[in-house]
């Protein structure tokens, strides 16, 4: 897991780390089903205070990306997760509408936006 | 939760200096950055925690214990950083090593010599001679040998170098790893306690002026700018540190107070160094009269 901490960032710390774990989640480069390190190894990692990395764990299991293990610790979400699969449907559906209306802004018919698609499925 | 340090109503009177009904509490397992002006009554706060002033009224418990009458067994698990030096000076490491280890009926040697190797001491040197990052890191290794279970700093940053300021706040993510150690972090360099204290006490002339969460204090309040003319009736006595120029003005405004504002003005987040400037503007102005 990587993580980058911009002390210049109007985003708050918490808010920074969340971003990256969810986005390393989706994209797999944190695999499913894999340990996170614990609330305060992240925080010694980071040299952040311990509320900032539990805030960043209850949050994120909250929105389903990792689940806590009773003695355990904290693990990436499976990916047929209901919640995981929710937010990336989620995502799909904010990126496509984005897509449509930028194909309307530039004049394009619904036709020429579909097929614009299709080329990208075919990739 | 469980308070590994609490004070509460603590009085103490000097002739030209009063600490008054200070109350505030670190639980166990974080870190407290301690932090106010110069003079504000940060170091008399710790020394009456740790039973070298006596107290005119109030309570203080350390583990659970009273710091007057436990005194000794509550400095046992506490270990001490100063700005300067409590160490005999004339000594070199091996022999401040057999000169205060008696004192702890758990001082560890082979850790001692552990943090010594670590944190690159040279122990033949007479300790006198240390630059001030070494002294620091010669009271962090005596504190952390004899298994001191809650660590007060009192302003050990100042006059360091920024690679041994960041040194520390390794030293210190490290340390409190363990959820049963607590840090008391003096300092008037807010950004050593920026990131990682959880819990902030702001003391201003004696007095609390804030304790909680580091995050209820940033997301409590704004900087607040725009041109005095736009302020809403009634806003401006809200405001701290109200400072007026040529072409607007800025102050501290909490952030609950901000709903509803005219868009000519701006907020931001205000760091704790931002806060601290305007509480000591509040003052030099006292406006409230």
């Amino acid at each position: 897991m990587k993580i980058i901490i911009k002390n210049k960032s109007e985003l708050p710390i918490y808010e920074q780390i969340e971003q990256q774990i969810r986005e390393q989640i989706l994209s797999g480069a944190v695999a499913e089903n894999e340990q996170l390190p614990s609330i305060r190894q992240l925080a010694r990692d980071l040299k952040i205070s311990v509320i900032t990395t539990t805030r960043v764990y209850n949050d994120l299991t909250d929105e389903g990306f990792i689940i806590s293990v009773a003695g355990k610790g904290y693990f990436a979400a499976p990916r047929g997760n209901d919640l995981l699969r929710e937010r990336m449907l989620c995502d799909m559906e904010e990126s496509l509408e984005k897509a449509v209306e930028s194909g309307r802004n530039a004049g394009l018919t619904d036709a020429e936006i579909i097929g614009a698609l299709k080329k990208f499925l075919e990739e | 939760m469980e308070n590994i340090l609490e004070i509460s109503h603590l009085n103490k009177a000097y002739k030209d200096f009063a600490l008054q009904d200070i109350s505030f509490a670190l639980p166990k397992g974080y870190i407290m950055g301690f932090v106010g002006q110069n003079g504000s009554g940060k170091t008399t706060t710790i020394r009456s925690i740790l039973n070298m002033a006596v107290i005119d009224s109030g309570k203080i418990s350390v583990f659970g214990l009273d710091s007057v009458t436990d005194s000794v067994a509550v400095k046992e698990r506490i270990g001490v950083v100063f700005d300067s030096l409590y160490l005999a000076a004339h000594l070199n490491v091996k022999q401040i090593e057999k000169q205060i280890s008696p004192f702890y009926p758990k001082w560890d040697h082979a850790l001692f010599a552990q943090y010594i190797k670590d944190f690159d001491l040279p122990d033949n040197r007479r300790v006198g001679d240390f630059s001030k990052g070494m002294k620091m890191k010669l009271m962090i290794a005596a504190a952390l040998s004899h298994g001191a279970e809650l660590m007060i700093l009192d302003e050990p940053t100042s006059g360091l170098d920024p690679v041994a300021r960041d040194e520390l706040l390794d030293i210190l993510s490290e340390y409190i790893t363990d959820e049963n150690r607590g840090v008391l972090f003096s300092t008037h360099i807010t950004a050593d306690v920026e990131r990682i204290a959880d819990y902030i006490t702001i003391l201003h002339a004696g007095k609390v002026w804030y304790t909680g969460t580091k995050d209820d204090l940033s997301e409590g309040f704004r900087v607040i700018k725009g041109s005095e003319e736009d302020i809403p009736a009634g806003l401006k006595e809200k405001m701290t540190g109200f400072h007026a120029y040529r072409n607007g003005f800025d102050a501290l405004i909490r952030t609950e107070d901000t709903a509803g504002l005219p868009d000519s003005l701006e907020t931001e987040k205000a760091s704790i160094d931002e806060i601290l400037v305007y509480i000591a503007k509040e003052d030099r102005h006292e406006r409230r009269a």
